[in-house]
């Protein structure tokens, strides 16, 4: 995590008044932003940074400190970019303003389905949706006549023919996977139990994890680890994303953000040989789990704070920006034409991928102890029914702590 | 010098140790006696998001923490007395493992194996550092004038470098197909992986925390060879002492309280390892206490921090860092009393 926010190199991008060509009006205001660090947070801060005196930090981990930051008088950022996990937070800490009377002056070209509300209040303005979908290299596939892996039983036999071909840059490892111990472990976990129908808790807020399903879930992921980089624990996207861009493996279920990433010919060695694909079937659904992300404007600023934060958020978020950043998400704005890369994202959505649970109250301390106690099964240590017996405790003592159970 | 002026003197410094030390410590030792925790409600809550096809709406029970009029969530602090430490250790676990003569099962219980690693960490380095201190500050001193300059600002560079920097450079040198990995597959023409088990890990972090911390003992003890008396040094040399004679019986028996304050030093650092830790992401197979602290501390996907269970892991790392410091302290302490008698 904090190695994360030290290696994503938190960018920081400041622009001098004056260089707002781009943008309709010039702020006058100073404007701080809190956001992720990949590519749609690049190209939406930018395009703020074009209206003058906006400072933008792009940190993957911004969610450790962004409710701490806004909860602060004044709010030491006046825009934050959330996913719906995020906004969750803010929402229930009180941070963040509702921003019905913005909309209504500044916003009405908005799409109804990018006003995120609680209770009838918008509190958001979301900009994309996101999920975790296959990635797969269509050039290797063909070649060697593999099918389209529709299961990770698929990938499992795909991988399998793969390491076969030993001559190939990809045989030693055939998958990729967003393993590494924490946050990316936990959200694999939570993706391939959802995909199999699972429940993460039963009646108030206690865990129910330690079943079928989940021993089912765990065995999955130690066959497709098989056939992963020994080092799966530590390999976070970007590491992933890396993998395939030097043509080292052949699948990987990842982030939807990512997809543009394969085609950038600056960085990548495959461009034009990865397809996008659905996420893999679990029993029940697609193995993934659909995310928004979209702005918040602190609750502790001054109005005309807000106000200005507000038109600086409406020009980040344009038709303009979207055109010229097609590829770079799946945008909701207006503008967007869903492109080949979006194909993996659309269709992981119409294989039912559930949304991610943010709103069940425990589980954030789930996802902490997933993402800390399922590398033990991985590694041998445990055996299935052990680590999850053990996650569940885990997770008793943290709700309980918190006040949850 | 007087009493009032010798007060008027460590006043301030004693004024900051209690506000900056003092008082943090009795704020972490009384949150470790307390849990922290936000009132819940549950709640019907219409919440709009988007979709891949289009906006849904639903109403759901929530759990939700109440908001004050102040604007902040309400919290309520409650007495728990030894539970915070009962979570950390998890005795029962413990006895479980115990009862069943299971070494491994014993090692999956996160204190615990953050204890075997810290504590193996810090007794393995602790020879290392002082060896390789020792050799350095001997090699500094033995050196010609003319380069002496420079070899110390050699022998230095590793210490100027940032423990969690440091750390994070040894990742990229070996994981993957990073280059000293790779010149290690070439060596031995096998597929290697550093990052894919405990032992290498361990290896590589206690590698790095004796070449980062060695500078530092050596420089010590090259302060203290520039005072060893020549004239027994001399005198060793005629009596027909060779080298290593005049290393135990002179250099060493001079150095020792430098070498007991390197140790006391170091006790205290690598007992609380963690840059390592962190550097090289290794949670998944090593941990440390410090690094336990840390995650409790760390806010979860809906925003909590395990205060209480953080405070209580730092107490316990506090008192393991004076239970390690003990039998040096003692041996200080009757040496202190033998010379004044």
């Amino acid at each position: 995590m904090f190695l994360k926010k030290l290696a994503t190199a938190v960018v920081v991008t400041s622009i001098a008044s004056g260089a707002w060509a781009g943008c309709a009006f010039e702020n006058g205001t100073e404007l701080k932003t809190l956001t992720a660090g990949f590519d749609s947070w690049k190209a939406v801060t930018s395009a703020m940074a074009e209206c003058g005196n906006v400072t933008s930090t792009l940190d993957q981990d911004f969610k450790d400190v962004q409710a701490d930051a806004f909860a602060a008088n004044p709010s030491l950022y006046q825009i934050g970019g959330v996913n719906n996990s995020a906004f969750s937070i803010l929402v229930n800490a009180g941070t963040i303003r509702p921003l019905d009377d913005l909309v209504a002056k500044y916003g009405s070209h908005l799409k109804p389905s990018q006003l995120i509300k609680v209770n009838g209040q918008t509190m958001a303005i979301a900009m994309q949706v996101n999920n975790q979908h296959l990635m797969y290299r269509e050039d290797v596939f063909k070649e060697l006549r593999i099918p389209e892996p529709k299961t990770h039983a698929d990938m499992v036999a795909a991988a399998a023919k793969i390491a076969k071909y030993t001559s190939l840059s990809v045989a030693a490892t055939p998958i990729g996977g967003t393993y590494a111990a924490g946050w990316n472990l936990g959200e694999e976990f939570v993706n391939n139990y959802l995909g199999n129908g699972g429940e993460f808790f039963g009646e108030g807020n206690a865990p129910s994890i330690n079943n079928a399903t989940g021993v089912a879930t765990l065995n999955t992921m130690k066959d497709l680890a098989a056939y992963m980089d020994p080092e799966y624990l530590v390999s976070e996207s970007t590491y992933v994303q890396q993998q395939f861009q030097q043509g080292k493996i052949a699948m990987a279920t990842l982030w939807a953000t990512r997809a543009a990433a394969m085609d950038n010919a600056e960085e990548s060695t495959v461009v034009g040989k990865v397809k996008m694909a659905s996420a893999p079937m679990g029993s029940t659904r697609a193995a993934a789990t659909n995310w928004w992300d979209g702005v918040v404007l602190a609750a502790n600023m001054t109005d005309e704070q807000a106000d200005a934060a507000f038109r600086v958020v409406m020009e980040g978020i344009d038709t303009e920006m979207v055109l010229a950043n097609n590829d770079a998400a799946v945008w909701l704005v207006d503008g967007y034409v869903a492109g080949s890369a979006a194909q993996g994202a659309l269709d992981t959505a119409t294989n039912g991928a559930a949304p991610y649970p943010s709103s069940l109250a425990g589980m954030g301390a789930m996802h902490s102890a997933l993402g800390n106690g399922v590398g033990a099964f991985l590694t041998g240590e445990k055996d299935a029914a052990t680590a999850l017996a053990d996650i569940e405790a885990a997770y008793i003592i943290a709700a309980t702590e918190s006040g949850l159970m | 010098m007087n009493q009032k002026t010798f007060f008027a003197f460590i006043g301030p410094s004693v004024l900051m140790m209690v506000l900056f030390i003092a008082l943090p410590l009795a704020t972490v030792l009384k949150q470790s006696f307390y849990i922290n925790q936000p009132i819940y409600e549950t709640l019907e809550v219409e919440t709009c998001t988007p979709t891949f096809t289009g906006q849904v709406c639903s109403v759901d029970l929530k759990t939700v923490p109440v908001i004050g009029e102040n604007g902040k969530v309400l919290k309520k602090n409650e007495f728990v007395g030894l539970l915070n430490y009962q979570n950390v250790i998890e005795y029962p676990r413990v006895i479980a493992a115990f009862a069943d003569k299971s070494w491994r099962q014993f090692m999956t219980i996160d204190f615990w194996k953050a204890l075997r690693f810290t504590l193996s960490f810090t007794l393995i380095t602790l020879p290392l550092v002082l060896l390789f201190g020792l050799l350095i500050a001997l090699c500094i001193n033995n050196a010609a004038k003319s380069i002496r300059g420079p070899v110390i600002f050699v022998s230095l560079l590793p210490m100027i470098i940032t423990p969690v920097i440091g750390a994070l450079s040894i990742r990229w040198l070996f994981i993957g197909d990073g280059i000293l990995t790779s010149f290690l597959e070439w060596w031995f023409a096998k597929d290697i992986a550093m990052f894919a088990q405990a032992w290498t890990i361990e290896f590589m972090m206690m590698m790095y925390r004796v070449w980062h911390v060695a500078p530092f003992a050596a420089i010590v003890f090259y302060a203290g060879l520039q005072t060893v008396n020549q004239d027994t040094v001399e005198s060793a040399i005629i009596d027909g002492a060779n080298r290593w004679e005049k290393l135990r019986y002179v250099l060493l028996p001079h150095l020792m309280p430098l070498i007991v304050f390197v140790t006391l030093i170091h006790l205290m650092d690598s007992y609380r390892v963690f840059e390592e830790v962190v550097g090289f992401s290794s949670q998944a197979y090593v941990i440390s206490l410090q690094w336990l602290t840390y995650d409790f501390l760390m806010v979860d996907q809906s925003g909590n921090r395990s205060i209480s269970r953080a405070s209580a892991s730092a107490m316990l790392t506090m008192i393991g860092i004076v239970l390690l410091l003990i039998p040096v302290l003692k041996g200080v302490w009757r040496d202190y009393k033998d010379k004044r008698l």
